[in-house]
C-alpha cells in the first residue's frame, strides 16, 4: 500500500467519479451544441474509467486496469467515427444544434 | 427368389409423364406432349404384359406367388404397426392392371384425336397420366393404406378431369359434387381402415387374409362393421346407392375421361376393393347381403332412369351405374370371379360405348341430345359398326363379351340361397331394361332419318377410330375365355367359386331366359323407336306421373338438396359463418388489432425525433435499472425522489 492511497480514502475517488459522471449526464442533456454533447459522453466514459482504476487498485485486480485500456481504445474509435459524423452532418445541415437534427421524427 | 419384374415402373412412368407435361407442357410443341402422354401408358402396358408373360409361364418363371415388390425403406412404423410401401402382383391385380393400362393406353390414343383442338391439350394429358399413376398404385397396393392413397388420388384426378373445362359453371360444379360425394364414402373407408388396425394390428392384405383364414369361426361383430364401412367407401367410388349422384354429373368432363375414369377403371375400384378384401366379406354374411341388395337395387334403379334420358352420355352414365350394380350383386353372392369377369368385359364394351358416343358427338359438332341426331349410320360407318358391337355386348347377346359375364353373375345369384331367386329376378329385369335403353340409344342415334338437317356429320380421324376397332374386337372376343377358366385362374386371389349347378340344364335354362329377355328388350325398343311412331310420347302421356318421376331421376338430387345440402349450407352460413367466423374469430382478430392500434397511439409519443429527449429517457431508464438492482431499500428515500425529478425534466 502506498502512502498516497492511505492518505486519500476510497470514497473520494468514487465521489469524484460520480461527480464527473453526473456532470457528463447533465452536459449531455442540457447542451445544444453537438460537440459539447460529444465531449460530455467522453467525460462519462472517463468517469467510469476512474472508478475502474480505483477498484482495480483497491482489490489488487489487474482486470479493471485492462478494461480501462479497452474503454480508451473504443472511445478513440468512437471519437473518430463520431467526429466524422458530426462533420458530415454539419456539411449537410449547416448547424450543430442537436434540436434541429430531428429528421427521424415520426 | 423371383426374377424382378420392375413393377415400380408401372405407376412411375405415368407419374413422370404427369410431371413433364404438367410443368413443361405449355412450352413444349404439341407432338412432344402427345409423345410423352402416350408413351408413358404404353411402356407401363408393356411392363404389365411382360409380367403377364411370366405369370403364364412364357417368360422367366415366377418362383412364388403372389409376386411382391417392397420399397427398401419402411414407410410408416408406429409402435407395433408397420406399413411398407409394397406392390403385390397376384391373379386379381394382374387382370385389373391389364385392363387399366391396356384400355388406358387405347383411350390415350383416342384422346389425341378427340382433344386435338383444345387449348388445354398438355394439361389434359398430364391429368390423364396422373390418373393412371394413382390407378395403378391403387391396383398394385399391397396394403389397405397404400390402396387408400391410390383411391384418393384417382378421386383427385377425377375431380380435375370432370372440371377440365372449368370455365363452364356446370363442369366446375360437377367436379365439386363428385369430390364431395366421394368424401362421404371415403370417410367410411377411413374409419374402416382404423378399425382394421384396431382389430388386426396390420394393414397388409396377406396378413389380414392369413388371420381370417386361420380363424373360420370368427364371424360378424367388428368384421361386419369393417365390411360395411368399406362398402360405404365402395358405394362412393363405384357410384352405388345412395352415393351414385355424382356420376351422371361427371359427364361434364371430356368424353374420353368418361370412358376411362367414369366407366372402365376408376368406378370399378369399389368392386376391386371388395374382391381384394373378399375374405373379410365372407366372414360377415350380413355385410355380404347388404352388398348384394345395394347392387341389385342400384342396377334396377339406374336402369329405369336410363330409359328416359335424352343426353347420349347420360344414358351411358346411368347404364354404367346399373352395370356396376351388377358387379356388386355378383360380389354380394360371393361370386367374386364373376364380378371381376363382368368388370373386365364391361371395361371393354362400356369404354367402347363412350368412345363411340364421343365420336358421334365429335361428328355432330358437340351436340349430345339424341333427339337431334338420327340417321348417322350412313355418315359414320366405323363408329356405327363398333357401337353396334358394344350395344349387342352390353345387352347380353351371345357370343359377345357381356353375355358371358352377365350370365355368370345371374347364374351365381340364382343359386345363392333363399333370396337368390329374387336377386336373379331383379337382375333379369335389369337386363331387359338394359337391352331396352341401349337399343333406344342405338335407334335414336344411328337409325331413321336425321332430325337436324343443318348438321353435316363427318367420320372421326383414325386416331379415334383405331381404339374403337380394337375395343370392338375385345368386346366381341373378351368373353370367350369363359367363366370356368377365368374363375379357375382367379381362384388363388378370390377364392373358390361357390356356385355349382344343382340341377342339370339349369344353367342352360337361365341362359335362354337371359337371351330371350334381351331380345324382348330389343323388340320393345324397335316397336317404340325403330318404327316411326309417336308411341313413346303416347306412353309418356298415358302415365305422366311415372314418366316425370323417371325424367327427374326420382327427384333424388332435389331430395338430397333439400334434406342435406340446404340445411348444411344454412348451418354453415349462419351458425358457422356469422357466429363462429364473424363473431368469435373475427372478434378475436378485431381485439388484437385494437390493442395494437391503441398501444401504438400511446407509444408513438415517445418518438419525438428530439435527440435529447431520447437521451433523457435513456438516462432515466438506466437510473431506474440502477435503483432496482443496487438500492431496493432506497426507493422510499427522499434523495432518490429528488434525483428522479431532476432527471425527468
Amino acid at each position: 500500500m502506498s502512502s498516497f492511497a492511505q492518505e486519500i480514502p476510497l470514497s473520494w475517488y468514487l465521489l469524484l467519479s460520480a461527480v464527473l459522471f453526473s456532470l457528463g449526464v447533465v452536459g449531455f442533456l442540457v447542451k445544444r451544441n453537438v460537440i459539447t454533447v460529444f465531449m460530455s459522453i467522453e467525460l462519462m466514459l472517463n468517469a467510469v474509467n476512474l472508478s475502474f482504476v480505483t477498484f482495480a487498485h483497491q482489490w489488487h485486480a489487474v482486470k479493471g486496469q485492462i478494461f480501462v485500456f479497452f474503454v480508451m481504445m473504443v472511445a478513440a474509435a468512437e471519437a473518430a467515427v463520431g467526429l466524422a459524423i458530426i462533420i458530415a452532418v454539419f456539411r449537410a445541415r449547416a448547424t450543430l444544434a442537436v434540436d434541429r437534427i430531428d429528421l427521424m421524427k415520426l | 427368389m423371383n426374377v424382378p419384374l420392375h413393377l415400380w415402373l408401372v405407376p412411375l412412368l405415368p407419374f413422370a409423364g404427369f410431371l413433364l407435361n404438367g410443368i413443361l407442357g405449355a412450352r413444349l410443341p404439341r407432338w412432344l406432349v402427345t409423345l410423352i402422354g402416350v408413351i408413358a401408358p404404353l411402356v407401363s402396358f408393356v411392363v404389365v404384359l411382360n409380367a403377364a408373360r411370366s405369370f403364364f409361364g412364357m417368360g422367366p418363371a415366377l418362383a412364388s406367388l403372389p409376386y411382391i415388390e417392397t420399397c427398401p425403406f419402411p414407410w410408416i412404423s408406429i409402435g407395433t404397426l408397420h406399413i411398407d410401401f409394397s406392390f403385390v402382383l397376384d391373379q386379381l391385380s394382374l387382370v385389373m392392371l391389364l385392363v387399366v393400362t391396356g384400355v388406358g393406353f387405347l383411350i390415350h390414343i383416342y384422346s389425341v384425336g378427340y382433344m386435338h383442338d383444345d387449348r388445354g391439350y398438355a394439361r389434359y394429358f398430364s391429368y390423364l397420366n396422373l390418373f393412371l399413376f394413382f390407378m395403378t398404385l391403387l391396383v398394385l397396393a399391397g396394403n389397405v393404406l397404400l390402396m387408400f392413397v391410390g383411391w384418393e388420388g384417382v378421386g383427385l384426378a377425377s375431380y380435375l378431369l370432370i372440371g377440365f373445362w372449368y370455365q363452364k359453371d356446370s363442369a366446375a360444379n360437377a367436379g365439386k359434387k363428385a369430390f364431395i360425394v366421394n368424401r362421404i364414402g371415403d370417410f367410411g373407408f377411413l374409419i374402416g381402415i382404423f378399425l382394421l388396425i384396431g382389430n388386426f394390428g396390420t394393414l397388409t392384405f396377406s396378413e389380414i387374409s392369413a388371420r381370417l383364414a386361420a380363424d373360420p369361426a370368427w364371424q360378424g361383430g367388428a368384421l361386419t362393421a369393417i365390411a360395411l364401412l368399406l362398402l360405404a367407401g365402395a358405394t362412393g367410388k363405384s357410384a352405388q346407392l345412395p352415393l351414385y349422384v355424382w356420376l351422371p354429373d361427371a359427364m361434364e368432363g371430356p368424353t374420353p375421361v368418361s370412358a376411362l375414369i367414369h366407366a372402365a377403371t376408376m368406378v370399378t375400384a369399389g368392386v376391386y376393393m371388395i374382391a381384394r378384401m373378399h375374405l373379410l366379406f365372407d366372414h360377415s354374411p350380413f355385410a355380404l347381403s347388404v352388398v348384394a341388395i345395394v347392387g341389385a337395387a342400384t342396377a334396377i334403379f339406374a336402369a329405369t332412369i336410363g330409359l328416359v334420358q335424352n343426353d347420349i352420355k347420360r344414358v351411358l352414365a346411368y347404364s354404367t351405374i346399373s352395370q356396376l350394380g351388377y358387379m356388386f350383386l355378383g360380389c354380394g353372392v360371393a361370386a367374386y370371379s364373376a364380378a371381376v369377369f363382368h368388370l373386365v368385359t364391361h371395361a371393354f364394351f362400356k369404354a367402347l360405348l363412350f368412345l363411340a358416343a364421343g365420336s358421334v358427338i365429335h361428328a355432330v359438332g358437340g351436340e349430345q341430345d339424341m333427339r337431334k341426331m338420327g340417321g348417322l349410320r350412313k355418315h359414320l360407318p366405323v363408329t356405327f359398326w363398333t357401337m353396334t358391337m358394344a350395344v349387342l355386348a352390353i345387352a347380353g347377346f351371345p357370343p359377345l363379351a357381356g353375355f358371358f359375364s352377365k350370365d355368370a353373375i345371374l347364374y351365381s345369384a340364382f343359386l345363392h340361397g333363399s333370396g337368390g331367386v329374387l336377386l336373379w329376378f331383379v337382375g333379369l329385369v335389369t337386363a331387359l331394361l338394359t337391352s331396352l335403353y341401349m337399343f333406344r340409344l342405338w335407334y335414336m342415334t344411328f337409325m331413321g332419318e336425321s332430325r337436324s338437317p343443318e348438321i353435316h356429320p363427318h367420320e372421326s380421324p383414325w386416331s379415334m377410330l383405331g381404339p374403337l376397332v380394337v375395343l370392338a374386337v375385345l368386346s366381341i372376343c373378351g368373353g370367350w375365355i369363359g367363366i370356368e377358366r377365368f374363375s379357375a385362374f382367379l381362384t388363388p386371389s378370390t377364392g373358390v367359386r361357390v356356385a355349382e349347378s344343382a340341377t342339370p340344364h339349369l344353367e342352360l335354362y337361365l341362359t335362354v331366359a337371359a337371351v330371350a329377355i334381351a331380345l324382348l328388350g330389343w323388340l320393345i325398343a324397335y316397336r317404340f323407336y325403330g318404327q316411326k311412331t309417336d308411341r313413346p310420347t303416347q306412353l309418356a302421356n298415358a302415365v305422366p306421373g311415372a314418366y316425370n318421376l323417371l325424367a327427374h331421376k326420382y327427384y333424388v338430387d332435389e331430395i338430397y338438396g333439400f334434406a342435406i345440402v340446404k340445411p348444411l349450407l344454412a348451418f354453415s352460413r349462419y351458425a358457422l359463418g356469422w357466429i363462429v367466423d364473424v363473431g368469435i374469430l373475427g372478434g378475436i382478430a378485431w381485439l388484437l388489432s385494437a390493442i395494437a392500434i391503441f398501444s401504438g397511439a400511446v407509444l408513438q409519443r415517445w418518438q419525438s425525433g428530439n435527440l435529447r429527449s431520447y437521451a433523457a429517457w435513456l438516462a432515466l431508464g438506466a437510473a431506474a435499472i440502477l435503483l432496482f438492482i443496487a438500492a431496493p431499500g432506497m426507493l422510499g428515500a427522499a434523495g432518490v425522489n429528488i434525483h428522479l425529478n431532476w432527471m425527468g425534466r
